[in-house]
């Protein structure tokens, strides 16, 4: 349906290209979480490897310093309609991760959880090969507590909430299961270009 | 399983100028379901040649209001989707819109309470749908707001909310004013602060659910104040808009 005396706003043909369907462009970094922010100390903080591996794998914050980095630069698209290009990470590789544990054949899906109970889900093949990484630092900056500090899950092909926010594990699983959102309407699997947002989408 | 939302074409059948910079739509729905206060329908434009671009905006009515939603919008400077609604959108416009969406900001009566509601700005309107829902199921559950505006003609709602307060001994209103309250004004004049959430939270007890919605820097800071105040964190949802202001 044609909107009535609507003409949109368009951008420069090499961002509009950039911008999956129906999302609009930001340059602001809008916070979004459904209850209050965590605040972990890192000497408390600690990130593990879980479910289906041969024997679980756990590092502390000072261990997690260590593993090597890369530098990410991401265009991320949120379901609440913006997207933000070119956004700057530093952070470890999940297959770097990886090559700590074993993981069992039957290992297909992940459920991510975070410190404050949230959890996502994801094929574990959308995680390797580059595919995702766990950042702890932003624009050359350490990871802001609202943004997901002191690190989060980021994952640039899926909406943003697939990038869980102050993360403390992968759990690999058999079958796939709906996480926080995922239980609450909003679509199992989230590819921002197939538009899937909401169940059923 | 969850419904499959579909698009669907929505009537605008009333337009109301809440502030200067809000106006309240009132949409027909030709499948309308009843949605939960505090969920958000989305809106799509589209322009003559396919571009398209989509925003979500809260519910402002109760689901108790068969056939029709209310979406109020603030006027963002600047804004794709809330300047064309301000400017060219008039009653008897037809609008695409989805939802209703998001399942954990969300309040009815079945929750219970005590419910206290922490508003900033626009960040008001999910909770307007909770206290209209209360009010039209009739609930005599203890419900406190804090309501947080720049200045009095920046409150939306102030006469359904002076009206609701006087009629329901058991629902109170607290406004607070950052930049300019009213002439004679006797009440708060600050940002939320922690002393102000002890002070309006206390009547209610340590049992109560709390939701805040508002800008990020508000919401950032109530909730960091009620979770240091002892709140256990489940009880508190929120829901943040704009940027982080940093």
């Amino acid at each position: 349906m044609i909107s009535r005396g609507f003409s949109g706003r368009r951008r420069p043909a090499d961002v509009e290209k950039r911008l999956p369907p129906g999302q609009y462009l930001t340059t602001d970094f809008p916070v979004l979480s459904a209850g209050p922010t965590p605040h972990t100390p890192l000497d408390k903080w600690t990130f593990i490897l879980e479910g289906l591996v041969q024997s679980p794998k756990r590092w502390t914050w000072e261990e997690f310093q260590k593993l090597p980095t890369q530098t990410f630069t991401v265009d991320i698209s949120c379901v609440t309609k913006w997207t933000k290009l070119d956004m700057k990470w530093r952070g470890v590789t999940v297959d770097a991760l990886l090559e700590a544990v074993q993981l069992l054949p039957n290992a297909q899906f992940v459920m991510a959880f975070s410190n404050g109970g949230y959890t996502t889900n994801i094929p574990l093949d959308e995680l390797v090969k580059g595919q995702a990484f766990i950042a702890y630092e932003y624009d050359d900056k350490e990871l802001a507590p609202e943004h997901g500090g002191p690190a989060r899950l980021v994952v640039p092909h899926l909406y943003f909430w697939k990038s869980a926010k102050w993360i403390r594990g992968l759990r690999f699983m058999e079958r796939n299961e709906p996480g926080f959102w995922e239980a609450l309407g909003y679509h199992i699997h989230g590819d921002p270009w197939k538009e899937e947002r909401y169940s059923g989408d | 399983m969850q419904p499959v939302l579909e698009w669907q074409i929505a009537s605008v059948t009333a337009i109301r100028a809440e502030t200067p910079q809000t106006k309240s739509f009132t949409l027909a729905l030709p499948q309308w379901m009843a949605h939960q206060p505090g969920q958000h329908y989305d809106v799509r434009l589209t322009a003559p040649d396919g571009y398209q671009t989509e925003r979500s905006y809260s519910v402002a009515s109760e689901p108790e209001r068969v056939g029709v939603i209310e979406l109020t919008v603030e006027r963002i400077a600047d804004g794709e989707v809330s300047s064309y609604l301000h400017d060219v959108v008039i009653v008897g416009d037809k609008l695409e819109v989805r939802g209703p969406v998001g399942g954990y900001f969300v309040w009815g009566i079945e929750l219970g309470g005590p419910l206290m509601l922490i508003g900033g700005g626009s960040g008001v309107v999910p909770l307007m749908a909770m206290m209209r829902h209360r009010d039209a199921c009739k609930s005599t559950i203890p419900t406190r707001l804090l309501y947080s505006s720049r200045t009095p003609e920046d409150v939306i709602y102030q006469n359904e909310l002076n009206e609701l307060a006087r009629k329901d001994r058991m629902l109170e209103v607290i406004f607070t004013f950052t930049r300019q309250a009213p002439a004679g004004w006797s009440g708060y004049k600050r940002r939320i602060d922690r002393a102000m959430l002890s002070d309006v939270l206390g009547p209610l007890g340590g049992s109560a659910r709390v939701y805040v919605c508002g800008p990020t820097l508000l919401v950032e800071s109530v909730a960091d104040g009620l979770v240091e105040m002892g709140l256990p964190q489940a009880r508190i949802r929120t829901e943040r808009f704009g940027p982080t202001g940093k």
